[in-house]
């Protein structure tokens, strides 16, 4: 199977975020980057549906040169090639244009699947892969746990979460575009050996504007601001030492909220 | 002429969605300040069933039903078709809808066959200088952001499940209006095959009084022997946020969130949980909520009753000894 897997990078779980003086982004120097997580899911299964029916996965990356060494360590996962579209200004900054950038990139390309995360961990918005799927006017399938490809009948079989603890298989044709949750099994670690030999793997890289698309007339999201949330509403923060802090929370969960 | 705003109702089991009904609760609100009028859109098969029960209970200016044998169930394509036909033919300024899985699954395709904005998991709305923008959080849920969709497009937004209380709702009765969707050209290609419970053993965190709730600051399943002891020491229930469950630390039963129970027990100690959306969902109808992070910017803290920033590693252990020996 050709399988593309949809890769992109994220600050770090631990981050400690700054809104940067535009309020617009957060600020960008310093920043720890790594695959956002359910991409990595992604990756993991594409993997694992390379290792049972052969074939091979790409990776398609939208993002600046710094996106490379996540590519690298997917590379070194087990993907045999990747695509970068370079983005270095953040042009790409909503999930149609991605969408629609990664439709663009993949028009000349031969697969039979498409993965990518749910949602990504900074934008959250859980729409690119459904996007992109509709853009090549192909089926797909959201919040998937497993999957089980049929590739001799050109099928594919995915589990979708649904709510209140529910799943459901769901079957169609293929080529698909399927989204990945996290958690769906555990991730592979790169291996020594297999970091070297990444080294020697091909990216293709295409600049943005050869793909020709017009960032401009399609419908735009804008984040006109980026802030904390204000402090009402928020936590009562009990402080002390360990024991302090302790003491002072049974006497509130007793007088106070009255639930012990 | 009155702008339009058009709401999503789903409906399983004959039951109309608690999300939906939030969204027409915001659909009507935001109706209220812009003076428009609120249409609630129903997709089924032909059993008028849940479309009268919707018409009977919500007050909207109609209740369009769209109607097609194709519509009994949801398949991403005929729904996305049913409504691009609708959102062309009646170009409503807004369609709102509950975030749940099935719009996840729906909204985008929606999006780009109408060629619209998609704004998905708000929490609310203002106006600012530039007109209407959507407030929605990013960054693991640490920051908020206002999000302006361009002119000149349709616009759908997917609501956050809570973000609006469905007290808010105006109750009434809607005329209903229906109308067959037009599916013959839409080809069959998603089959939805057999539907999987998880396994609801035992444990019934519905109906407990006090969880102690536990999250991937836990680290390791022998810490979680630490935290049966608090558990037995308050009599209570445990349960846990996706990443522990997935880890196969606790089972799936155990599991608090969108993807799991809803519980509302009177007291909730969220431990080593950072607090994603899909976890808060499932607990934030908690009476009294305690929290005990190392990070003090973790989300559950904005929805915490009691803080602690700490290490849950010190504090359980003394919390046990304190609670042993008063």
């Amino acid at each position: 199977m050709k399988i593309i897997s949809c890769l992109k990078e994220v600050p770090a779980r631990d981050t400690r975020y700054q809104v940067d003086s535009g309020q617009h982004w957060i600020e960008e120097g310093g920043l720890t980057l790594e695959i956002n997580e359910c991409d990595e899911y992604a990756l993991e299964e594409a993997l694992k549906l390379q290792e049972a029916h052969g074939g091979e996965v790409s990776i398609l990356t939208v993002g600046g040169a710094r996106s490379e060494k996540s590519i690298r360590k997917g590379l070194a996962m087990g993907a045999k090639q990747a695509i970068l579209v370079e983005d270095e200004e953040r042009r790409v900054n909503h999930p149609y244009a991605a969408a629609k950038v990664m439709a663009q990139a993949l028009q000349d390309e031969e697969f039979d699947l498409v993965l990518a995360g749910t949602q990504s961990d900074d934008y959250s918005y859980a729409q690119t892969g459904v996007m992109l799927a509709e853009m090549l006017g192909l089926p797909h399938a959201t919040i998937v746990m497993e999957i089980e490809a049929k590739p001799d009948e050109k099928k594919i079989k995915a589990l979708r979460e649904m709510e209140s603890g529910w799943f459901q298989w769901v079957e169609m044709p293929l080529p698909a575009v399927l989204t990945i949750q996290a958690g769906s099994s555990q991730v592979r670690y790169p291996s020594l050996p297999n970091i070297m030999k990444a080294k020697r793997k091909e990216i293709r890289r295409i600049p943005l504007d050869d793909l020709g698309v017009d960032l401009e007339s399609m419908p735009r999201l804008e984040i006109s601001r980026l802030y904390f949330e204000e402090a009402e509403g928020k936590a009562e923060i009990l402080e002390g030492d360990t024991r302090s802090v302790v003491d002072l929370l049974v006497e509130k969960l007793r007088k106070e909220a009255r639930v012990l | 002429m009155a702008e339009k705003i058009y709401v999503l109702i789903d409906h399983g089991q004959g039951e109309v969605r608690n999300g939906s009904l939030e969204a027409l609760a915001w659909g009507q609100k935001m109706a209220a300040e812009r003076g428009g009028e609120v249409h609630a859109v129903m997709l089924s098969g032909p059993d008028q069933e849940a479309a009268r029960q919707v018409a009977d209970s919500a007050q909207a200016s109609s209740l369009l039903w769209l109607r097609h044998e194709r519509l009994a169930d949801y398949d991403p394509d005929a729904y996305a078709a049913a409504l691009k036909d609708l959102v062309r033919a009646d170009k409503p300024g807004l369609l709102l809808m509950a975030h749940i899985y099935q719009n996840i699954d729906l909204a985008p395709k929606l999006a780009v066959a109408v060629e619209g904005c998609l704004i998905t998991d708000c929490i609310g709305h203002k106006r600012d200088d530039g007109g209407l923008v959507f407030v929605r959080q990013m960054f693991r849920n640490k920051l908020n952001a206002d999000i302006r969709p361009s002119s000149g497009h349709p616009c759908i937004a997917t609501l956050q499940a809570g973000a609006v209380s469905r007290d808010e709702l105006q109750a009434g009765q809607s005329p209903l209006q229906e109308r067959q969707a037009d599916l013959d050209q839409v080809p069959q290609r998603r089959v939805s095959l057999e539907k999987i419970g998880a396994g609801k053993g035992q444990v019934d965190l519905t109906k407990a009084d006090v969880i102690v709730g536990v999250g991937r600051g836990v680290k390791k399943e022998e810490n979680l022997a630490m935290v049966r002891e608090l558990a037995e020491v308050l009599g209570a229930e445990i349960g846990a946020s996706r990443p522990v469950v997935d880890n196969d630390w606790m089972e799936r039963e155990r599991q608090i969130g969108s993807s799991g129970q809803n519980v509302s027990p009177k007291l909730y100690i969220a431990l080593g949980i950072s607090g994603a959306i899909q976890h808060i969902v499932g607990m934030k109808g908690s009476n009294t909520i305690v929290a005990v992070n190392t990070d003090p910017n973790a989300p559950i803290f904005n929805i915490a009753t009691y803080g602690i920033v700490g290490d849950l590693f010190e504090i359980v252990p003394a919390l046990i000894e304190k609670l042993r020996a008063d």
